[in-house]
């Protein structure tokens, strides 16, 4: 856990009353809504469909059980009861009043948490791996370098009114679970020939209506170099980005009209005059914030201790879960447990006020307090004992909780869609409800293995549907809900976009088209443990293409 | 439109001057960037203060060479929402060394003047009466900052390694 300290506490205090001024001022008229919107935007507040929403960082997703209480009490309080979590480890609300936005900032507050940056033309909230500091293939905990660049970005003076959102991740495991290719900037830490850790420096990575994926600008970037380089990289976006265009002011525009290259070369040029200066890191400033994170005190314990094997020998149902849902830890004798929130015919995402609360009473029980939050839109207890798993097994199945889909064809990424968006073409949240009632039977998922859906409802693409192994992208056709369908994409170590299979489909084919696409690939398969993604790398999207407009 | 400097609100001892009219002389004037290159050696051997309204399309680097001879400089904020003067203001201030007045002009709102003030400008033509009204209030609605700047103050980082030495236990 990162312990904030009082520098961070006032700043967040300032900052809601700030917004207490500004919502008293458009109350009052003094403000219009579009002198209102970039400040409301710049602490997370949205106008949608039918009320406003507010979104709430969660800082690389980490939570301790206080914060997610107070996240369970803001939904009771101030919401109808649930939150969404969202692909950058947010949280939104997404019926909050106006006139109550301050209050519930202000309860988020007492916890050290807010809404600033998570939306607006600025530096959003920093995003990670949902494992960092426990995953064992890291090479060090990249939520100190994701702080560290936090603190940096917030309220920057200079880079508060960018041409457009800016979206940073940093990675430092071989596996890529921080989807790194698909952000504006993206920091990978790993170790150079001469075994120093630094810096892979990428950018103009983001999907939407033109998907570009991140290219590489620097291949080492030492590490006391890593905000000046940021803020040379945010300096060359800001003075040179697109601004005459809304759908070509994402720096992914800049980078593809200039050429990685050239603007690499505008980026080294800005950088070298600052390299050495005020911004070049202290190591005492660094030693600093890895201080303010905290690491449970854990136990020796026994790794896969026997009675673990005999628990799942006796009961199928923890066998299944402890299968799917549970991840190898770097200290032996504990596990990494992912809480699937998506039931069958649920809302990706979403958490009851109930479930918060007793998921924070969980973490506190088996997992030290902690809890995560992962761009799957699942939630994570990072630290539980192997002993302690067929307790918390029992423990999640009594709340409903302990769902055995992660990774598969019914673990869902989905945008809020046009049940709540304002820019939503399509339909999202019955899509992914739908295909989790078709495909609800365990053994059906099971044997399909590991198979990503992702389901946006408009081209702005929340819901990643290019880096999808199944992408659905809810389109309008003549005020019709129409759906395109690509395979092949992914958004890991080797992302890749997917491919459309052909023409769009009407909203109610879509959950057939799916079992289509499952059913092709059991047949074309190679064997039973080629993973589909591998499958369509195989064979193309031809094969399939095929099965699904056979007979339409 | 009100003019801020220091906190207060004063008069503007700077006349603007379209591109084809005569210069007045002996009154400080405020110039276009192009009329101000076509003349720049004459202009700033004038016996009044010479500035220079900067675009906010047109790279800084090319006022450079006359820093030291322009009074003011002036930048744009066409709108809100347009925030390349802020990258414009802490390159002269923090790399081209200007030390006389910067001026933020177009839209300048309330909300941004903490931002214009940590980005080095200290001259404002604000927007709305009101908003000028409660400039000093408004500009000191946060005491902690996470970045070094251009207003030389210590960012939260350096802050907490003072006070970690200040709280070091003394033995006495």
């Amino acid at each position: 856990m990162y312990l904030y300290d009082e520098f961070d506490r006032i700043l967040v205090k300032e900052r809601v009353s700030e917004f207490r001024d500004q919502v008293a001022r458009r109350l009052s008229g003094e403000l219009t809504e579009d002198e209102f919107k970039p400040l409301r935007l710049m602490n997370g507040v949205y106008l949608q469909l039918h009320a406003y929403m507010l979104r709430t960082a969660i800082p690389y997703g980490t939570l301790s059980s206080a914060q997610l209480r107070m996240l369970a009490h803001v939904a009771r309080r101030y919401d109808r009861g649930y939150g969404h979590f969202t692909t950058r480890q947010n949280i939104q609300y997404h019926w909050i009043k106006l006139e109550e936005l301050p209050d519930a900032m202000a309860d988020l507050a007492s916890v050290g948490m807010h809404g600033m940056q998570t939306s607006g033309n600025c530096v959003r909230n920093i995003t990670t791996d949902q494992w960092a500091g426990v995953a064992p293939d890291e090479i060090e905990d990249p939520r100190i370098w994701a702080e560290l660049v936090r603190q940096h970005v917030t309220l920057h003076p200079e880079f508060s009114f960018l041409p457009r959102k800016f979206k940073i991740a940093v990675g430092a495991s071989s596996h890529d679970r921080a989807a790194l290719a698909i952000h504006d900037l993206a920091l990978r830490l790993h170790r150079n020939g001469a075994g120093e850790t630094g810096f892979e420096v990428m950018v103009g990575g983001g999907l939407g209506r033109t998907p570009f994926l991140a290219k590489t600008i620097k291949p080492f970037l030492h590490k006391r170099d890593v905000l000046s380089y940021v803020e040379a990289v945010l300096r060359t976006y800001n003075s040179f980005g697109r601004r005459d265009n809304i759908y070509k002011a994402r720096i992914k525009i800049l980078v593809h009209e200039l050429g990685a290259e050239a603007f690499a070369k505008e980026v080294e040029a800005e950088w070298q005059s600052t390299k050495d200066g005020a911004l070049a890191l202290d190591p005492a400033v660094l030693a600093e914030i890895a201080a303010r994170f905290t690491y449970p005190d854990y136990l020796k314990l026994e790794d896969s201790p026997s009675a673990l094997a005999r628990a799942r020998r006796a009961d199928r149902g923890f066998d299944g879960w402890m299968g799917n849902s549970v991840a190898n830890h770097k200290v032996p004798g504990y596990a990494i447990v992912t809480i699937s929130l998506k039931p069958e015919g649920g809302t990706p995402g979403d958490a009851t006020a109930e479930q918060m609360d007793a998921i924070a009473d969980l973490a506190d029980r088996y997992s030290f307090g902690e809890i995560r939050v992962g761009h799957e839109q699942n939630l994570v207890l990072p630290h539980v004992a192997q002993r302690d798993l067929p307790e918390l097994y029992r423990a999640l199945d009594a709340i409903g909780l302990a769902i055995a889909n992660v990774g598969l064809i019914t673990d869902i990424i989905s945008c809020p869609g046009l049940d709540y968006c304002s820019l939503a073409n399509a339909r999202s949240i019955p899509i992914a409800q739908e295909i989790t009632r078709r495909f609800s039977k365990p053994d059906l998922a099971r044997n399909l293995g590991r198979l990503h859906i992702n389901i946006s409802g408009c081209i702005n693409a929340c819901g990643h549907h290019h880096v999808g192994h199944i992408g659905i992208l809810g389109v309008e056709k003549n005020g019709e809900e129409f759906y395109q369908i690509t395979l092949g994409g992914k958004a890991d170590e080797n992302a890749q976009l997917g491919a459309l299979i052909g023409p769009a489909v009407p909203y109610v084919q879509v959950a057939d088209v799916i079992e289509d696409i499952a059913a092709a690939y059991i047949e074309l398969r190679a064997r039973p443990d080629e993973l589909f993604i591998d499958t369509v790398k195989r064979t193309g999207v031809e094969p399939f293409r095929e099965r699904v407009y056979a007979t339409r | 439109m009100p003019l801020v400097k220091a906190g207060k609100i004063v008069e503007d001892q700077y006349v603007r001057v379209e591109d084809d009219a005569p210069l007045p002389d002996g009154v400080p004037v405020l110039l276009t960037a192009a009329r101000f290159l076509a003349d720049a050696r004459d202009l700033t051997e004038r016996d009044a203060p010479v500035g220079v309204i900067w675009p906010n399309d047109r790279r800084i680097a090319e006022v450079a060479p006359w820093i030291d001879r322009l009074a003011l400089i002036a930048l744009a904020f066409p709108k809100f929402k347009d925030g390349r003067a802020y990258s414009q203001a802490r390159l002269l201030r923090e790399r081209y060394g200007f030390r006389g007045e910067l001026r933020a002009t177009g839209e300048v709102l309330r909300d941004q003047f903490q931002f214009l003030l940590r980005s080095g400008f200290d001259a404002f033509e604000v927007k709305k009466p009101a908003d000028a009204a409660v400039f000093a209030e408004a500009a000191a609605r946060f005491s902690v900052f996470y970045q070094p700047s251009a207003d030389g103050r210590l960012p939260a980082l350096r802050r907490r390694l003072q006070s970690v030495a200040q709280d070091a236990p003394v033995t006495v």
